[in-house]
């Protein structure tokens, strides 16, 4: 089952490699990883969506948590977060298929950031499902270069992270 | 008052209360090195390779409960310290290593003796800082003490650049560390204390499993006094041994694989068990599927990533063993008229349990013409100082210095458990020795292993540290000889030493005693004349060739499906 974990972590040197080699040296996956400084002094928050069983998972919180530089470990799959990504898409479009494109991107409420004769770069925000359906959408036509951000989660409602 | 970096890093280690580092010179670490030649707190021992240095330092650090220290130069000075420090990772020993490396200007330019030693060792250390500035030497010297010896103690590596070294700056030491992101659990949950003793005296065939958390969380007390005062049997890993005193009649033993039958056995018919400071290793467990299926599970730990990680666990309790044993005293201490109950109802077990060990004792066929390996250990039980620290190599004479020794208390057996390392015994008696000079320090080796750190020996007599080297020689790398003998059809594949070593010549070469023993009534006398000598001595024995571990639990096979005799 797929999980989408928060780590606020310190921002010190190699914080990254250690959770990168965390995940690798003991066989855990990574599908998708975002990292950014946050709004808190000296503290970043890596979102990290990964797969495995209860106990793999119960591993992989206590695993990161034992890290010295992990303040604080959510998982958020009980569905306590919302889930966003980017994508940037360059798609060819030409003739009949600008129309085409410019229709889906208008149904998923993308944007055009970038024209070309021959193609139409997009960017599409979302929960992750909404960018594969775009994708879907968007592949046929001809897909030339995709770059997604990975997962980006946040708590809902009124609570912070800190409670 | 304005000093350079590495005054400031010898400053530190002697506010940490230092007294004794391990290390080797060279390009990048030769300012310490300058510091240190007028600098008459600390006193530094050389060795002969950084990797015996390093396994000193944890020698001295698994010794006296204190942080080792080892220092090492960049590139290959630091990556010949990689195996001593995953050895310290496995078993959890606070240590600090600070490695030199080349100037920041430099770093990630392939300098020469450039090597990314934070990558190379990040998945066998506690954590890792690289000092980027003068003025951050102290508060990471604070940290790396503090981290490596607070909860689930382990080795921390500080890299030190050159030029930082020749910085000036201030020196002063923090009084005390704060690190948002690291708060150890030291307190046991009340709640779940008071429910796991609540499971114990609801038990009838309860076993405490102790491991080397025991050791290392100063806790053997504690666990004494529990076991004593339910009467509840105790079998301890490797690790462990010496945590519980092995000639009491609650003793199982060691467990797993080369453990006493009654300890197998026990742990598969036991309806509890109380893991203490253990972390379930497969060497313990034997296959899974099958290990302790009646038993629930109650698991003491420091870390919360060894509880749950291999087996199932009915009641966690994350703290400090220390804490979490003290609390059960005094719980079931209040609960004095179930307690009795309780012993009472535990009478079969212990029947049970009686008859298992007189069934199979840990024992061996003794000979009058050759040496049997167990017979030496017997004996150096028998005639060494009731306090001697013992520390072994890896192989056939570790697990039967485990089975055979009897070890009655904690800090007294130094032993690569978790990595397994061979070349680790002579170094390591080397830091326990400079630890405590008037101590008897005895290492136990194989023929194979002793060799892997023999030029120590220098060492050793260089320093007047006067260890007593056992070798149990029997011409092969014995463990492997006796996998090859037991699933390979006796095919001996490079296991065979072939060319006997003059280890008397050699002790000779080093300005240390060489004696040797080929028969039976030739061993006590070496002994003694070994323990006699005030310097450093190779005792050499030449054992029965062929002996084997025994009992043995098949790698994957069932706990309870022990070779006995084969
Ligand atoms: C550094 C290292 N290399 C290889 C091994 C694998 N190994 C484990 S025991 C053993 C044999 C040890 O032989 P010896 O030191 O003679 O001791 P004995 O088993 O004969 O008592 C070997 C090669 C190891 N544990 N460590």
């Amino acid at each position: 089952m797929q999980h989408t974990i928060s780590v606020m972590v310190e921002n010190e040197f190699g914080v990254l490699s250690r959770v990168a080699s965390l995940f690798s040296g003991r066989g855990f996956n990574i599908d998708s990883l975002s990292v950014a400084p946050t709004n808190e002094e000296g503290l970043s928050r890596m979102t990290i969506v990964t797969r495995g069983d209860d106990k793999v998972l119960e591993q992989i919180n206590k695993q990161l948590n034992k890290l010295i530089d992990v303040l604080k470990v959510i998982d958020f799959t009980d569905g306590s977060g919302i889930e966003r990504e980017m994508a940037l898409i360059k798609v060819t479009a030409e003739d009949e298929s600008r129309a085409e494109v410019l229709r889906i991107v208008d149904i998923f409420r993308a944007k055009i950031i970038d024209v070309t004769p021959k193609s139409y770069t997009i960017e599409a925000t979302g929960n992750p499902l909404k960018i594969d359906a775009i994708l879907d959408l968007l592949r046929p036509l001809g897909l030339k270069e995709l770059v997604r951000t990975g997962s980006v989660t946040i708590g809902r409602g009124a609570k912070g992270w800190k409670g | 008052m304005k000093m350079n970096g590495a005054r400031i890093m010898l400053e530190c280690l002697k506010k940490e209360g230092v007294d004794t580092v391990f290390g080797y010179p060279g390009g990048t670490v030769i300012n310490i090195y300058d510091e240190l030649f007028s600098f008459k707190e600390i006193r530094h021992i050389l060795p002969r390779h950084e990797q015996a240095g390093t396994h000193a330092a944890d020698g001295y650090a698994r010794a006296t409960g204190k942080v080792g220290v080892a220092i090492a130069t960049s590139g290959p000075g630091a990556t010949n310290t990689v195996t001593a420090i995953a050895t310290a990772y496995m078993d959890s020993i606070p240590m600090v290593i600070v490695t030199g490396q080349v100037p920041t200007a430099l770093i990630g330019n392939d300098a020469f003796q450039e090597v990314d030693i934070i990558g190379i060792t990040r998945p066998c250390t506690k954590h890792s800082f690289l000092i980027r500035d003068v003025k951050d030497i102290a508060t990471i010297m604070k940290k790396a003490f503090y981290i490596a010896r607070t909860g689930r103690p382990g080795p921390v590596l500080v890299d030190f650049p050159k030029d930082i070294q020749v910085a000036m700056g201030e020196f002063s030491y923090p009084d005390s560390v704060e690190i948002r992101s690291y708060k150890p659990t030291v307190e046991g949950h009340p709640r779940q204390v008071e429910k796991a003793c609540k499971m114990i005296l609801e038990a009838h065939k309860p076993v405490l499993y102790v491991g080397g958390g025991v050791v290392l969380g100063d806790a053997s007390e504690q666990l004494t006094v529990l076991a004593r005062k339910l009467g509840i049997p105790v079998t301890t890993t490797l690790m462990g041994l010496g945590s519980f005193p092995g000639d009491d009649p609650l003793s199982l033993g060691m467990l797993g694989m080369h453990g006493a039958y009654c300890a197998n056995m026990a742990m598969t018919h036991s309806d509890l068990i109380i893991a203490v400071g253990s972390r379930f290793d497969d060497r313990v467990t034997g296959k899974l599927a099958t290990f302790a299926p009646h038993a629930k599970i109650i698991h003491i730990d420091v870390d919360p990533t060894s509880i749950k990680k291999n087996v199932r666990v009915d009641l966690p309790i994350v703290g400090d063993v220390k804490d979490v044993l003290a609390q059960m005293i005094k719980f079931t201490d209040k609960m004095k008229d179930k307690t009795v109950e309780f012993a009472a109802a535990m009478e079969p077990w212990h029947e049970d349990i009686s008859a298992w060990k007189d069934k199979h004792p840990i024992s061996y066929k003794s000979s009058t013409t050759t040496i049997k390996p167990q017979f030496v250990i017997q004996k150096l039980r028998e005639l060494c100082d009731e306090n001697a620290i013992i520390s072994t190599d890896v192989g056939q004479h570790q697990m039967w210095t485990a089975q055979f020794f009897k070890f009655n208390s904690p800090r007294t057996l130094l032993t690569s458990g978790g990595l397994g390392t061979m070349g680790y015994g002579l170094p390591a008696a080397m830091g326990a020795q400079a630890a405590f000079p008037g101590r008897q320090v005895i290492t136990i080796c194989g023929d194979g292993g002793v060799q892997m750190n023999i030029q120590e020996m220098a060492t050793l007599v260089q320093n007047k540290l006067p260890v007593k080297i056992v070798i149990l020689n029997n011409n092969f790398l014995g463990m492997v000889r006796q996998w090859q003998e037991l699933f390979f059809d006796k095919r001996y594949s490079q296991t065979c030493m072939e060319l006997p070593i003059d280890y008397i010549k050699l002790a000779d070469a080093y300005g240390a005693k060489g004696f040797l023993a080929t028969k039976p009534d030739e061993v006590e006398k070496v002994i003694k004349q070994g323990f006699a000598e005030k310097g450093p001595v190779i005792m050499e024995f030449k054992i029965a060739r062929e002996e084997k571990v025994l009992p043995m639990v098949p790698a994957g096979a069932s706990l309870n499906e022990m070779v006995l005799n084969a």
